[in-house]
């Protein structure tokens, strides 16, 4: 008897283990009531929105740069580089500092979204690939999609999603 | 005792990179046929402390290598030999190895052996007179050394060169016990070198500076004076050789020195006479007692060597800045509108003090730019015999201080520029007399301060540049069109393109053309720009602009609509009220104006960097500035000039991109943000 449950101990030990490795944890917000995540170990901070200098001659997205802790780092807001609604600045307005791998090296990025959500745990293994939109939506920044309590979530991979601003600039330029 | 020797193991290679650089300048001073001696002792030394070093760290074929070469040197010293060229070249090629072998032995590389028994060699035969035919095998002469039998006409014993490391006596050992011993074994004759002892202020009564010549005369086994020797065998250099095989062939006896007490010690129970035999293999012996060094190269942690005057004076702020601080804060603690006055002066004081604090910790990262220009007198000697042409070098301003990393960074384009110069510029000897030049031509390295930049100027009075070749060139390359037309200052800026060379022959020097647009980003990356002047025939310079630091900056803020960015003020020629009467226009849309005997276009800043503006829109009424980047001169129309200040540089491109038209960022008074203009940038955005 105190064997199988000593057994069953074990089951269960090995199906936590399971489930731990394969738990990651994203960081939910909202743009306008569309819900995305990013990874939580590349957030280093949240802050309020506060004005930015501007930089000339940029796309409108790239709101400008700010004075991190003495550190230069740029702002760009996401709402309008989805182009969706406009971005107006509320008191619930954030900016989420991520950090972004780029080859060998981190760059600090700020990104502006309309309010943080919460944390949440995510079992690998539900992530979806995104689907196919054409030309409509490009994917391919999104990492995947996950249900979380009845609601699809965009997860966004941030070095992809910001290596490819850079293509971009490039051709504006 | 163990110590971790591995923590002084930088500071070492530091040192030995620095001595070796001071031995090619003294080298390459020494004029043959005349004995400088001021310039040999300083030779010496800088070779005898390379030697000392690399025997305390272990690494034994160095010091065994430095060995032969102070030999060398210390004939030179003594006067027992003439300052010969080949001697001079052979030391310098030495001293190329021996750097190499310290780079090596400093990225844990295998030390290249071949190369190094090569010099050590060619070191050999120069002491051996170097036109002795058997001289120039030191091994057979040795082994006939060791099949001759002992020459019985000799007395039988042993002549000792005894030199201790400075620390021998901290080790617990006394010489003056080792000579009763010795005294014990036979009739003892000592003499004491005194060559090696310091200023009488500068002795340390706890090491040893002397060296002993010991001839110990009487039937002795080699045994039982290594015995007296055995616990010093690792804290001094000596040579033990007996009195038959030294009268058997001098010249063995350098050799033997160099082979030291390694041979000696190792090999104890060898006869005497055979002993000479073991040295033809010092190298394989000495390599094996090379410490085994991590092959994983550690990334070498960056020191500066600075002037104690420098941190004095750095210390002393810091104090006054101290003694401030305090006087605001009991300035404070019952502060009422009286003392008012009391409270301007003290922070005037403390905007004084934190001013110089930073002009001093500026100051400590400032070096001179003779550490660039040292490197030269080599490389124009080695390359212009290379090449058989006749070159001076002159060398003005090397005390010049710069950034350290300017310095680092600068090397590089320098060198290139050099060798172009020597390469293109300067032409074969009867090429010069033909053209009715002084056969020897001139390579002049100049650096001065002018304004906010240090400029470093390469001149020659080769042939120039011609542009008219330069611009079929680069027709022909394909780089510009055809009917293009350039000024003659466009047409010399033309060698700066990609893959663009007008050399007839690609040589090792010069000529692939990827050199010199390399030289202009990375001069272009500090933050500088290079000037051509030329003259066809007479010759041409390459000025190379640089600010001074790369880490602060004096700056103008100007508002521009509802924002604030920063003019380098270096470039800042004047500024003064724009009317619209002065305003003409071009083709309807560009702007100049007159400034004195020049049109000079206007770039609105307001337009240019879209800035929204709470204002009306006037064009008459603003500021307009002139600056100046890169040789062009352009006005900036502002809205208001708001005060110089010194602002920290920050990179943009860190965490960002590069935008054009801002060099950098700084932090504001406020924590807000400032963009610094780049005025070539500017203007390259004005053109679009």
């Amino acid at each position: 008897m105190t064997k199988k449950e000593k057994q069953l101990t074990d089951d269960e030990k090995a199906q936590e283990r399971e489930v731990l490795r394969y738990r990651t944890q994203y960081l939910s917000f909202t743009l306008n009531r569309e819900e995305y995540g990013v990874e939580i170990l590349r957030v280093q901070e949240i802050r309020c929105w506060e004005p930015v200098s501007r930089v000339p001659n940029v796309p409108s997205y790239e709101k400008g740069v700010i004075n991190l802790r003495g550190a230069i780092i740029p702002i760009i807001d996401l709402r309008e580089r989805f182009q969706l609604k406009e971005a107006n600045y509320t008191e619930t307005t954030a900016v989420i500092i991520l950090q972004v791998h780029e080859s060998d090296k981190i760059r600090i990025v700020g990104v502006v979204i309309d309010s943080v959500s919460d944390v949440i745990d995510i079992d690998k293994r539900t992530i979806q690939e995104s689907p196919d939109f054409g030309s409509k939506v490009s994917t391919d920044y999104i990492a995947g999609l996950v249900e979380v309590n009845g609601k699809m979530l965009t997860l966004l991979d941030i070095d992809k999603f910001l290596s490819l601003e850079e293509e971009e600039e490039t051709e504006l330029n | 005792m163990t110590i971790d020797m591995e923590q002084f193991h930088q500071v070492f290679f530091e040192e030995s990179f620095e001595g070796l650089d001071v031995m090619e300048t003294g080298l390459l001073n020494l004029s043959p046929g005349t004995a400088d001696m001021e310039e040999i002792n300083t030779i010496f030394r800088a070779a005898h402390s390379i030697k000392g070093g690399s025997g305390t760290f272990g690494f034994m074929d160095v010091s065994a290598f430095t060995h032969v070469m102070e030999t060398l040197l210390d004939e030179m010293r003594d006067g027992r030999r003439q300052v010969e060229q080949r001697g001079v070249n052979v030391l310098l090629g030495s001293v190329d190895c021996l750097r190499e072998m310290l780079a090596a032995i400093q990225s844990g590389a295998d030390v290249d052996a071949d190369s190094v028994n090569q010099h050590q060699k060619e070191l050999e035969v120069e002491l051996n007179g170097g036109d002795g035919g058997a001289a120039n095998e030191p091994e057979e002469v040795a082994v006939e050394q060791a099949e001759q039998p002992v020459v019985s006409s000799v007395k039988p014993g042993w002549h000792i060169i005894f030199c201790p490391h400075a620390h021998l006596m901290k080790t617990g050992n006394d010489p003056v016990r080792m000579f009763r011993e010795l005294e014990e074994l036979g009739n003892l004759i000592v003499e004491a070198d005194f060559r090696g002892l310091p200023e009488i202020q500068d002795i340390d009564p706890e090491e040893c500076h002397l060296s002993w010549d010991i001839r110990l005369e009487g039937e002795i086994e080699r045994q039982e004076i290594d015995e007296v020797f055995d616990w010093v065998e690792d804290d001094c250099d000596m040579t033990i050789i007996s009195f038959a095989d030294e009268a058997g062939k001098s010249t063995t006896t350098v050799v033997e020195k160099a082979v030291s007490i390694e041979s000696a010690t190792e090999k104890p129970d060898e006869p005497p006479s055979t002993k000479a035999a073991s040295q033809a293999a010092p190298k394989p012996a000495t390599a094996a007692k090379q410490p085994n060094k991590k092959p994983a190269a550690k990334p070498a942690s960056a020191s500066i060597r600075v002037d104690t005057a420098k941190i004095d004076s750095l210390i002393n702020m810091v104090g006054e800045l101290v003694i401030t601080q305090s006087m605001l804060s009991s300035l404070g603690d019952n502060f009422d509108m009286t003392r008012l006055d009391l409270l301007q002066s003290g922070l005037s004081q403390l905007e004084s003090h934190t001013r110089e604090l930073q002009q001093s910790a500026m100051g400590i990262r400032m070096m001179p730019i003779s550490f660039v220009f040292s490197r030269f007198p080599r490389l124009v000697h080695d390359l212009s015999s290379k090449m058989g042409k006749q070159i001076e070098l002159k060398l003005s301003g090397e005390n010049t201080e710069v950034d350290k990393t300017v310095i680092e960074l600068i090397s590089d384009p320098l060198v290139h520029l050099v060798r172009n110069s020597l390469d293109h510029g300067v032409e074969m000897p009867d090429e010069r007399v033909a053209a009715g030049k002084p056969a020897l031509g001139t390579v002049h390295l100049n650096a001065f301060h002018r304004g906010g930049n240090i400029v470093i100027e390469v001149t020659d009075d080769g042939n120039g540049l011609d542009g008219d070749k330069l611009f079929n060139k680069a027709v022909e390359k394909g780089v510009i069109e055809a009917d293009a037309i350039l000024t003659e200052k466009e047409k010399f800026d033309l060698i700066f393109a990609a893959g663009f060379s007008t050399a007839e022959v690609v040589s090792d020097v010069s000529g692939r053309g990827v050199g010199m647009d390399v030289v202009r980003k990375n001069i272009e990356a500090l933050g500088g720009h290079v000037e051509i002047r030329s003259k066809l025939g007479k010759g041409s310079t390459f000025a190379i602009y640089l600010p001074l630091t790369l880490a602060i900056l004096d700056g103008q803020s100007v508002a521009v609509g509802d924002e604030t960015y920063i003019v380098p003020l270096g470039s800042i020629i004047e500024s003064f009220n724009l009317r619209s009467e002065m305003i003409s226009h071009v083709a309807g849309r560009g702007e100049t104006f007159r400034l004195r005997d020049e049109y000079l276009p206007i770039l609105r800043m307001q337009k240019l960097f879209g800035v929204e503006s709470s204002g009306t829109e006037d064009s008459s009424d603003g500021l307009l500035v002139v600056v100046e980047g890169q040789g062009t001169r352009c006005g900036l129309l502002v809205d208001d000039l708001l005060g110089q200040q010194q602002v920290v540089i920050k990179s943009l491109e860190t965490n960002y991109r590069n935008i054009e038209g801002i060099s950098a960022a700084t932090i504001l008074g406020d924590g807000s943000v400032g963009l610094i203009l780049d005025i070539p940038g500017l203007l390259r955005l004005a053109k679009r």
